[in-house]
């Protein structure tokens, strides 16, 4: 220690700026009482060093908290010193070493070995701690983005130190947008710390309209409390609710509800633990637990016996209560308490919620608020939902939009559909590899994975499907083995992991309507390219000489080609067609999630079902299908949250029904074209 | 008398005899050869091995029933045979941790109570997957023939249900084996839950350890299984042969020639479609019962739709419409595959790069099958045929 | 088919016979899904193998190694672990990754007392004659990550993350029992279950983000495995939640992991293991250097790895304190054995088949390293956890009961081998 102030001594004496100097050897000193709680810090111990340096106020010390939060800070290890690394690089031995300044003074220090020097690494919760101390700082600063920082810490934890700093801050501000963020800041904070009933009333009413998480997030702790129990309420606290065990469950608002007609919600407050409450409380005598009844028996076993009970046959539940209450009434145990005392207990006390804020009118405030907000967030939680079925059926249509054409228009059963995915999907990794900007890449992947998957389809088609037209289960086969070919061909090249495909940063980010309603940039893209490949398909089928062959090579090739039409180049071009769009497909559903050699058969059989289930032969009807399979398997998952794979399970079981009351699917072909 | 019609029907298909032969000698010599009998040149795992592929064999012969006599291509039959695996897995697992149960209980001075028995079992079973009680599911696997009987009954059922409801509304062709193979997905995604009750991912394991068997070697359970197996494939076999010989036989080959054409002679088609699709399912739930105590573990992993589709792969390339077809496709396919994907085969260095088969092994099986589809719709059992005068079609 | 047979068998015998030397047995997926983790293992042990021959080999003889490959494929786990007990006559069997592979392998060790390392972080309530735990038990992982949420973040309300098998499911089991005797509710701890390789996360991250409605800090706590983190980030990056909005701690996520995975969304979580390749110490910079020059500049180091790292150097050990390689000598000899850990403490082998080891925190940084934040003592493994009334119970201790499932209220064992 003597040392270190000794090496402080000398840094004093060779300052070149004295003004700075004789401000930072103050500072200096507080750093140095704390040095060890600086070096391994912890949101527990670092309070009070806080405190400190912020009560030092000034410019060093803001400086000060800014580089530790940014872990810009090291020390030397020998000497503890806090000190900056200014630039790093290697010794003639090719050891790594630092050039240094000290962290107040700004005093260079040469350079150390980097073995010599630790950095200081405070964790989250303490750079949020520290995050907090700058707020004031940042708040009166006069750069705009330091003022948007703080007021960012204050979204995340605001403190009644923190009031003063923000009421100047709105004050000064200039900027509107800042200014009415800063405003309402102010009012979620004086609903948590203010002082006024009046004001924090007046907070509360103005919150009516406001869906944000941060408004909630202020007004729910205001409804926190906590479960009492006595023989009659007590009329001298805020009371909530009053709870009947095993029947009332706790609503959002703060009352009690009953539960509802086969919902999972549990009672606030189960039999026994409120039996549990009253023991607690002094008012009913403790339950003896099958534990503590098998240890008394045990202890009193006699030559194998219990009493008069033979241990052999205490082998039931009810043997075992009957010779306990033997044993109890003998040896002055305490006695079983049966279901019914228990009851009758329960239903003797008056169970009821208090308010932790002893005031009515706020708590009642709240509440009322509270409803009307909750109300409108379950309207937009059902938007959301409705957004995340059509997102999700955005995507199984367009996994499925290329089967509409080779499945549904040419009646091909294409198991290696899904692989065409993958291609695509990987033909934009390799893009990306290659082409560094991420906006190029995607634009250059979707036509390059169209001509890949176009050629390949192409030659599936010629080598093939060409043979097998007449015997759709072997093409159901032989497309098989192409499937588990081109998959472990996939494994090969690029490896079981998953590759990114990662997204432009335009496609980052969401669209948010407000805290409840939010969708992904990515996947409004995914919905708008399901768009255009719909468009793009009802042009090429309904419009385009190309899509009249296609319906005229199908329906009867014969006749097709009697009206001068090649049927087999109709065939391939068509195959080749409906394959590169899934390679588009692959694109999108790789940008979405991620690019595995197994992609393509996570969706295969949706796909399928896709298309069977909206009907085979028509387009309108994939989409059909897929809005159904999507927006189903989204309402499962809505009745039962925590359990995706179920929903999976449900929703093909729900369709293995569907197929039974409408085998042609929704949208049925009728007359000649329906005959398989 | 039925002896004679016995001995008369073994003359007059010389193939079943040939068969039956070759199988009583193979399994002899593996017996003799085998580590816990005999002169142990055979490792008990390959003799596991073995045993699991008749096992395979057998449900192949299902496969072939369902799809090569009776042209139902389901992709679901694996999911039958896991199924059978699950529900004896079930006994294997309850009875062998109650014993154990019993045997720690044994130094508690108070007898236990059905309550704590079952609670016990509970948590040593599922304590694995984060639970502890016994789903109801597990309601018979105290009880052995209860729950073997379940083997049959539940994928019985299951099959049964489905195929009413499928061939009712005149799901076929390519139509229906999507179908089963949504089917077989919907089960795997139920199975991998761990809220189904059968351990989700984890599956049953350690069935290899029969119940109150600790002390005896699985050098001699091994081959007790593979000879059960070899009975069970060897007895399959036989009823199978009966089965499509028989006047039921032709109809059903019927059915797969010209469907339309049986209905109009007055044939309830469905039944038919049913019976068969719920028999095949039945044997290979069967199959599935010996299978898993021999490989020690099952998870829902095995039923995934690529497991149905590798059987149809094994009956293609031994050749569909031939029993001994699908017995040669499978235990051909599948010894080959654990051959090849297991490390020991011989890499081949091709100058410019050298072909792994553990890579390569499936690319090959794949586009292999593919010519077989195209070039060779008989498979291997159709060359076979090319030989033998007599049963060429 | 005979040939084949006949030739197997052949095969078989010609491969049971010959040698003296000491057989290890390496036992993880080459191929399949697991083949991308499961493959650095084998390559770290090959390495370790290779440099302990280069000393001088084990008792004066060369360690062979025997690669087989169990495909990712959980029977074939079981068949290969046995080939390699009975047919190659391996002395000692390092492998397994997911616990359903370890499961599968129990049976066939514990009948043919084979002795298995098992080097990655598992979900506990296990502790086998013949496996040595050389991964993270919960208490080694789980519970000082949580301690971490609730001391340092302050986070009140927990959403616990996984995917649907057992580690995951056994391990919040665990952390639920634990955060409510720390006095959070209920209602405090949202728990979810996806599937493996699940991608469609906008909902669930809707759900956690909403469970900030009631003014109480959210953290996620992640046993996401495997590929499903890509989706899960990158869903949460999209809905604006920072690591200082809703901080996520993962179990799962590792150099590996990260390795291929674009790192912007992902700065500033966490991840909890016992070792980091960012740990300073020379014994790591060595491993670090000689592990990239026999692999490639790009390879990193993870958890399992150490544990690899750990276990080769005790089993050495033990075997030349035994004497032997026999497995009840190796096994008697192991216990209390301690070996240098790569993060600069020491390791030791507890009664119980775990070891002690310390446990650390990273944040993910942009170059896909951790920045190691907080490193406690070494804390010893735990193999039946106390967090659970039924496991509470429940005590190992090889050495002097002579008992991996032991009831100290009844001080009954309550069986020799293991659940399987």
């Amino acid at each position: 220690m003597i040392r270190l102030l000794f090496s402080f001594l000398l840094v004093l004496s060779v300052l070149t700026a004295p003004q700075r100097a004789i401000a930072s050897s103050e500072f200096i000193e507080i750093l140095n009482k704390n040095v060890a709680l600086i070096q391994k810090s912890s949101s527990k111990t670092v309070a009070p060093v806080l405190a400190e340096i912020q009560s030092y106020g000034t410019r060093i010390a803001a400086d000060f908290l800014k580089d530790w939060k940014n872990k810009e800070l090291f020390f030397i290890k020998e000497s503890s010193r806090i000190i900056r690394v200014d630039s790093t690089g290697k010794n003639e031995d090719g050891k790594k070493i630092v050039t240094i300044s000290d962290a107040v003074t700004n005093e260079k220090l040469g350079t150390r070995l980097s073995k010599d020097v630790k950095q200081i690494k405070p964790n989250s919760g303490v750079r949020a701690k520290i995050a907090s101390a700058l707020v004031p700082v940042l708040l009166a600063s006069e750069n705009i983005q330091d003022r948007q920082e703080g007021l960012d810490t204050l979204s995340r934890d605001i403190k009644s130190s923190h009031l003063e700093p923000l009421k100047n801050a709105i004050a000064a501000e200039r900027n509107e947008d800042l200014k009415t963020r800063m405003e309402q800041a102010y009012i979620y904070a004086s609903i948590t710390h203010g002082e006024n009933e009046d004001e924090i009333e007046n907070a509360i009413f103005s919150l009516r309209d406001n869906l944000s998480l941060e408004a909630r997030a202020a007004l729910n702790p205001l409804l926190s409390s906590r479960v009492e129990v006595g023989k009659q309420t007590d009329n001298s606290v805020n009371i909530a609710r009053i709870i009947i065990p095993d029947v009332t469950v706790k609503n959002a608002d703060g009352s009690a509800g009953r539960r509802h007609f086969l919902s999972s919600e549990k009672p606030e407050l189960t039999l026994l633990s409120a039996y549990q409450m009253l023991v607690d409380a002094g008012y009913a005598k403790p339950l003896i637990t099958p534990h503590m009844r098998d240890e008394s028996l045990t202890s009193h076993i006699i030559d194998g016996r219990v009493g008069e009970f033979e241990v052999v046959e205490l082998n039931t539940k009810e043997a075992r209560d009957m010779a306990y209450t033997f044993l109890a009434s003998e040896k002055n145990l305490p006695a079983l308490i049966s279901a019914q005392t228990i009851e009758l207990a329960v239903a003797g006390h008056v169970f009821y919620a208090v308010y932790d804020n002893p005031s009515k009118r706020i708590t009642n405030a709240a509440s009322e608020v509270l409803s009307v907000i909750n109300g409108k967030v379950l309207i937009f939680k059902l938007l959301d939902l409705a957004l995340d079925g059509l997102s999700l059926a955005s995507i199984y249509f367009l996994a499925a939009i290329g089967l509409a054409i080779t499945f549904g228009v040419m009646r091909v059963i294409n198991m290696a559909h899904g692989e065409f995915i993958m291609m695509g999907a990987y033909t934009g990794y390799v893009i990306q590899l290659l082409i560094p900007s991420y906006t190029v890449s995607i634009l250059l992947a979707i036509p390059a994975a169209f001509c890949v998957t176009f050629f390949a389809g192409v030659l599936l088609e010629r080598v093939v499907i060409r043979h097998l037209y007449k015997r759709p289960l072997e093409t159901l086969l032989a497309t098989f083995g192409i499937s588990i070919a081109l998959q472990q061909i996939a494994k090969n090249i690029f490896g079981t992991q998953a590759r990114p495909l990662t997204s432009p940063s335009w496609l980052d980010g969401a669209f948010v309507v407000n805290d409840v309603l939010a969708i992904s940039n990515i996947r409004i893209a995914i919905f708008v390219l399901g768009l255009l490949f719909l468009g793009l398909l009802l042009y090429v089928m309904t419009r385009t000489r190309f899509g009249l062959e296609t319906r005229a090579v199908t329906q009867n090739p014969a006749m097709a080609a009697s009206m001068g039409i090649n049927p087999e180049r109709i065939n391939m071009l068509t195959f080749g067609f409906g394959s590169g769009i899934a390679g588009i497909a692959g694109v999108a559903i790789g940008l979405f999630s991620k690019v595995t050699s197994e992609l393509g058969s996570d969706y295969i059989v949706q796909s399928f079902m896709t298309v069977v289930v909206g009907g085979v032969g028509n387009i309108w009807g994939t989409l059909a299908g897929a809005a159904m399979i999507g927006s189903l398997q989204k309402g499962i998952e809505w009745f039962n949250p925590s359990n995706t794979l179920a929903a999976q399970t449900y929703m093909i079981i729900f369709i293995i029904l569907f197929i039974q009351f409408k085998p042609r699917g929704i949208f049925a072909l009728k007359g000649r074209a329906a005959e398989d | 008398m039925e002896n004679t019609l016995f001995t008369k029907f073994l003359i007059r298909n010389p193939s079943v005899l040939i068969f039956l032969g070759l199988l009583a000698m193979f399994t002899i010599l593996v017996v003799v050869l085998a580590e816990g009998f005999g002169i142990g040149i055979i490792s008990t795992s390959f003799v596991k091995t073995l045993g699991k592929t008749m096992c395979l064999c057998i449900v192949a012969i299902a496969m072939d029933l369902v799809w090569g006599y009776c042209g139902i291509l389901s992709l679901g039959h694996f999911a039958f045979f896991a199924l059978g695996g699950y529900m004896i897995g079930m006994w294997l697992m309850f009875a062998r941790t109650k014993l154990i149960v019993l045997e720690a209980a044994q130094n508690i001075a108070l007898p236990l109570t059905n309550t704590e028995i079952s609670e016990a079992v509970g948590i040593q079973i599922f304590g694995v997957v984060g639970g502890a009680e016994i789903p109801f599911i597990w309601a018979l696997a105290d009880n052995f023939w209860l729950q073997v009987s379940m083997v049959v009954i539940i994928p019985g059922m299951l099959a049964l249900i489905f195929g009413w409801l499928a061939f009712r509304s005149r799901v076929n062709g390519v139509y229906l084996s999507i179908l089963t193979q949504a089917m077989t997905l919907a089960l795997a995604l139920y199975l991998f839950q761990n809220d189904s009750g059968l351990r989700g991912n984890n599956g049953l394991s350690g069935l290899q350890n029969l119940p109150g068997m600790d002390d005896i070697s699985q050098a001699y359970i091994s081959i007790w299984f593979f000879i059960a197996s070899a009975f069970a494939l060897g007895i399959i076999y036989l009823l199978s042969y009966l089965f499509v010989s028989s006047k039921l036989g032709n109809i059903i080959r019927g059915i797969r020639d010209h469907e339309a054409r049986i209905r109009f002679l007055g044939y309830d088609v469905e039944s038919y479609k049913l019976f068969v699709f719920t028999l095949t399912a039945v044997i290979a739930a069967a199959a599935g019962a010996l299978y898993y105590p021999q490989a020690g573990i099952i998870n829902p992993a095995e039923l995934a739709p690529i497991a149905s589709i590798y059987l149809a792969v094994w009956v293609a390339i031994g050749g569909r419409g031939r029993l001994y077809g699908a017995v040669i496709g499978a235990a051909f396919v599948s010894l080959l595959s654990s051959y090849l994907t297991g490390g020991q085969a011989p890499d081949i260095n091709l100058g410019f790069t050298v072909l792994k088969w553990t890579e390569w092994w499936l690319v090959f099986l794949g586009f292999s099958f593919v010519a077989v589809t195209l070039y060779a719709p008989k498979g291997i059992g159709g060359m076979i045929d090319l030989f033998s005068s007599k049963e060429g079609k | 088919m005979k040939n084949i047979i006949v030739a197997s068998a052949i095969m078989c015998s010609v491969a049971s016979q010959a040698f003296a030397d000491i057989k290890v047995g390496i036992l993880h997926s080459l191929s399949g899904s697991m083949a991308i983790s499961e493959t650095t293992l084998k390559d770290t042990m090959l390495m370790l193998i290779e440099e302990q021959n280069a000393k001088g080999g084990l008792l004066g003889e060369k360690l062979v190694p025997v690669v087989v490959d169990p495909a990712s494929d959980w029977p074939l786990f079981a068949e290969k672990a046995r080939e390699l007990l009975t047919v190659s006559d391996v002395d000692v069997m390092f492998g397994c990754w997911t616990s359903v592979s370890r499961k599968s392998v129990l049976p066939v060790i514990e009948e043919l007392n084979g002795l298995l390392f098992y080097p990655v972080q598992y979900e506990g309530e296990e502790s086998s004659k013949n496996v040595f735990y050389t991964g993270a038990a919960p208490n080694q992982q789980a519970i000082p990550a949580t301690d971490y949420f609730l001391d340092e973040l302050g986070v009140e309300k927990f959403a616990l993350l996984g995917t649907d098998y057992v580690y995951p499911r056994t391990t919040n089991k665990i952390l639920e029992q634990y955060l409510k005797d720390k006095g959070i509710s209920e209602s405090d701890i949202f728990v979810n279950y996806t599937p493996f390789a699940h991608s469609d996360w906008s909902k669930i991250v809707a759900d956690v983000v909403a469970l900030g409605a009631d003014g109480k800090k959210v953290g996620v706590i992640s046993t996401i495995n495997g590929d499903a983190n890509v989706g899960f980030y990158k869903e949460l990056a999209a809905a604006g939640v920072s690591a200082d909005d809703i901080p996520v701690v993962a179990f799962s996520v590792g150099e590996e992991e990260l390795s291929g995975l674009d790192t912007t969304n992902l700065v500033g979580h966490l991840a909890a293991w016992n070792y980091f390749q960012s740990a300073e110490s020379d014994l790591n910079e060595e491993f670090i250097a000689s592990f990239k020059a026999k692999m490639g500049d790009e390879r990193v180091t993870n958890d399992p790895m150490e544990a690899h790292y750990i276990g080769f150097n005790m089993w050495v050990q033990a075997v030349e304190k035994a004497g032997t390689t026999d497995v009840d000598a190796v096994r008697e000899s192991m216990y209390g054995l301690t070996a240098p850990n790569l993060t600069g403490g020491v390791a030791e082998m507890l009664p119980n088949h775990h070891l002690s080891k310390p446990v650390l925190i990273g944040e993910i940084q942009a170059d896909g390293q951790f920045d190691i934040i907080s490193q406690t003592e070494e804390v010893p493994g735990d193999a039946w956890t106390d967090f659970l009334p039924e496991s509470a119970v429940l005590m190992s201790d090889w050495k002097d009961i002579g008992c991996g499932m032991y009831n100290t209220e009844t001080s009954t064992c309550i069986q020799m081998k293991s659940i399987y």
